[in-house]
């Protein structure tokens, strides 16, 4: 890891004041479970780090009436934990639940899961000069893609954003408080995410010099679950995840979101799935249509075509969980 | 269970940590000067910056306050191993994937490799020997020992304090439970049998 000066502000204005307005020569650190790998893989080389771990303001998460607050701070653990969120949004404290194991849970933050860096392996090795870095050309384009996009709209990164809580927070209709330099801005989280596609810009839209200081769910009367598959039970990266929500009314699910994760360079919002379902009431057999109608305009790549039956049945099995309905698949 | 006594006298760790001093002298004596800093707006001139050069620390690890100087770029791990002679904690991936390195921070198991050492003052930090009281062994260590939990015995330290944590937080946790507290932790070795031993062991000995 090359060297740096570390900087403890208090406040977020302070924080916000030791960034530059060009990425890379400053960092700020969170939990550090991403931005330590970075470094040690020299892939990050930052001259200044902010740390975030003395500003106060960050902390902590309120339940109102009306509306929820996560501190940018708040850790995996404590989302995961939290008994009133995980009665209004198991989406969300579910897969807070199943990111990384205790330690990385115990460590990583919101904010940083929002900010942080993809897991493309071209772009995390330190020889590979992709698109990201300086390079001129995506290598998993016609690479070794298995974990890369399906839904990858003509972007010539197909990295997967790497959020696993994105998704949920997506299909709650969150949003973002960020700090700017001379003024807070609000940001829907719908909006908050971009594919990049040169060494200037990063997963999300924020500037250099901005920083997520809470995010903000309204609390309705939604359905909300989060189902993913991975190859492993548990320390795993999910291949596809699927978030959806949606009111329930006599003439079947009103507002449904469904947002794909880990499919496309940013969370994935399905307005075919969500068509799909609008009216309906929720069995396998519409469950089971919204999750191909979720699928359809898949592009997969060389060796990812298996993640397209996968958004199948991810959407399915969320809105089943959602609904409240059984869970065929668990012995 | 003698062989778990300090013993005394120059170690392989003493001697290398000796012969490696002159080489680390050298380079701190070419760490880069801090870069100039631009004219900033005042809330961030009331915020010092510290190093790149050394900074005094100071850590409280098994109940001991523990000074030394690290370069920000040190890790809670490595400034533990390498620079306060506790290295119940290993270093295998450092890259927070194999939980070698877990340490409890504020009762909390977290990857020592993936800390700062800066960003861990302030808080209470148990390792692996912590589990050891004169000659009497923790349960958990103790259950690893009688179920043969191990084999090379490296990723040991880290699976005993993630276990702890489990177990320190909720007595009566199950075993599944327990389980779900080590997802952050491989062995290399495959021992996980001996340790379903150790943990259902530790889990009836809770229960009664």
């Amino acid at each position: 890891m090359k060297n740096f000066t570390y900087f403890r502000p208090t406040t977020p204005e302070q924080a916000v004041a030791l960034l530059e307005n060009r990425w890379g020569n400053t960092e700020l650190l969170a939990g550090g479970t991403d931005l330590h790998d970075l470094q040690k893989e020299y892939v990050a080389q930052p001259a200044r780090v902010v740390s975030l771990s003395g500003v106060n303001a960050l902390a902590g998460i309120t339940v109102d009436v009306k509306s929820v607050r996560i501190g940018a701070n708040a850790k995996l653990a404590d989302i995961a934990n939290n008994a009133q969120l995980k009665r209004l949004f198991p989406s969300l404290t579910d897969a807070a639940d199943q990111i990384g194991g205790p330690q990385i849970r115990n460590m990583g933050t919101l904010g940083g899961n929002l900010c942080q860096r993809n897991r493309c392996w071209y772009f995390r090795d330190e020889h590979t000069n992709c698109l990201l870095k300086t390079g001129q050309r995506c290598f998993a384009l016609d690479g070794e893609n298995k974990y890369h996009a399906i839904f990858s709209q003509g972007h010539r990164c197909v990295i997967v954003n790497p959020s696993t809580l994105a998704p949920a927070l997506v299909a709650l209709g969150a949003s973002a408080v960020v700090q700017g330099p001379n003024a807070r801005r609000t940001v829907e989280l719908a909006r908050f995410f971009r594919a990049p596609g040169a060494n200037n810009e990063r997963e999300h839209t924020l500037e250099a010099n901005e920083l997520v200081v809470e995010v903000t769910i309204p609390v309705g009367n939604l359905a909300n679950a989060s189902y993913e598959v991975r190859h492993k039970q548990a320390y795993d990266w999910p291949l596809v995840q699927a978030a959806v929500s949606f009111e329930r009314g006599d003439g079947g699910v009103r507002n449904p979101r469904v947002v794909l994760g880990h499919v496309a360079p940013t969370p994935h919002v399905s307005e075919a799935a969500a068509r799909s379902i609008t009216g309906q009431g929720i069995t396998e057999a519409t469950a089971g249509a919204a999750g191909r109608a979720a699928a359809q305009d898949a592009k997969p790549l060389s060796q990812n075509a298996y993640k397209v039956k996968l958004v199948e049945v991810a959407v399915k099995r969320a809105l089943l969980i959602a609904a409240g309905q059984k869970r065929y698949w668990e012995l | 269970m003698s062989d778990i006594k300090e013993t005394t006298g120059l170690s392989r760790r003493q001697f290398l940590k000796g012969s490696g001093a002159a080489a680390a002298a050298t380079a701190l004596g070419t760490a880069a000067a801090p870069s100039a800093q631009a004219a900033q707006p005042p809330a961030a001139q009331q915020v010092p910056g510290m190093g790149p050069a050394g900074v005094k620390i100071t850590l409280q690890v098994n109940g001991r306050k523990m000074s030394s100087t690290v370069e920000p770029r040190v890790t809670l791990l490595d400034a533990l191993r390498n620079y306060l002679d506790v290295t119940g904690c290993k270093r295998v991936c450092d890259r927070g994937t194999c939980g070698a390195c877990t340490v409890l921070l504020d009762n909390k198991p977290v990857y020592a490799c993936s800390m700062l050492a800066l960003e861990a003052q302030g808080k209470e930090i148990r390792t692996a020997e912590s589990l050891v009281q004169g000659a009497k062994l923790d349960a958990v260590p103790a259950a690893f020992v009688r179920f043969d939990a191990q084999q090379c015995g490296f990723c040991t330290p880290g699976f005993v304090v993630a276990m702890k944590a489990v177990l320190e937080q909720n007595p009566k946790a199950t075993p599944a439970e327990v389980e779900k507290g080590l997802a952050g932790n491989i062995c290399r070795c495959g021992t996980y049998e001996q340790m379903r031993d150790a943990i259902y062991s530790l889990c009836n000995t809770k229960r009664g």
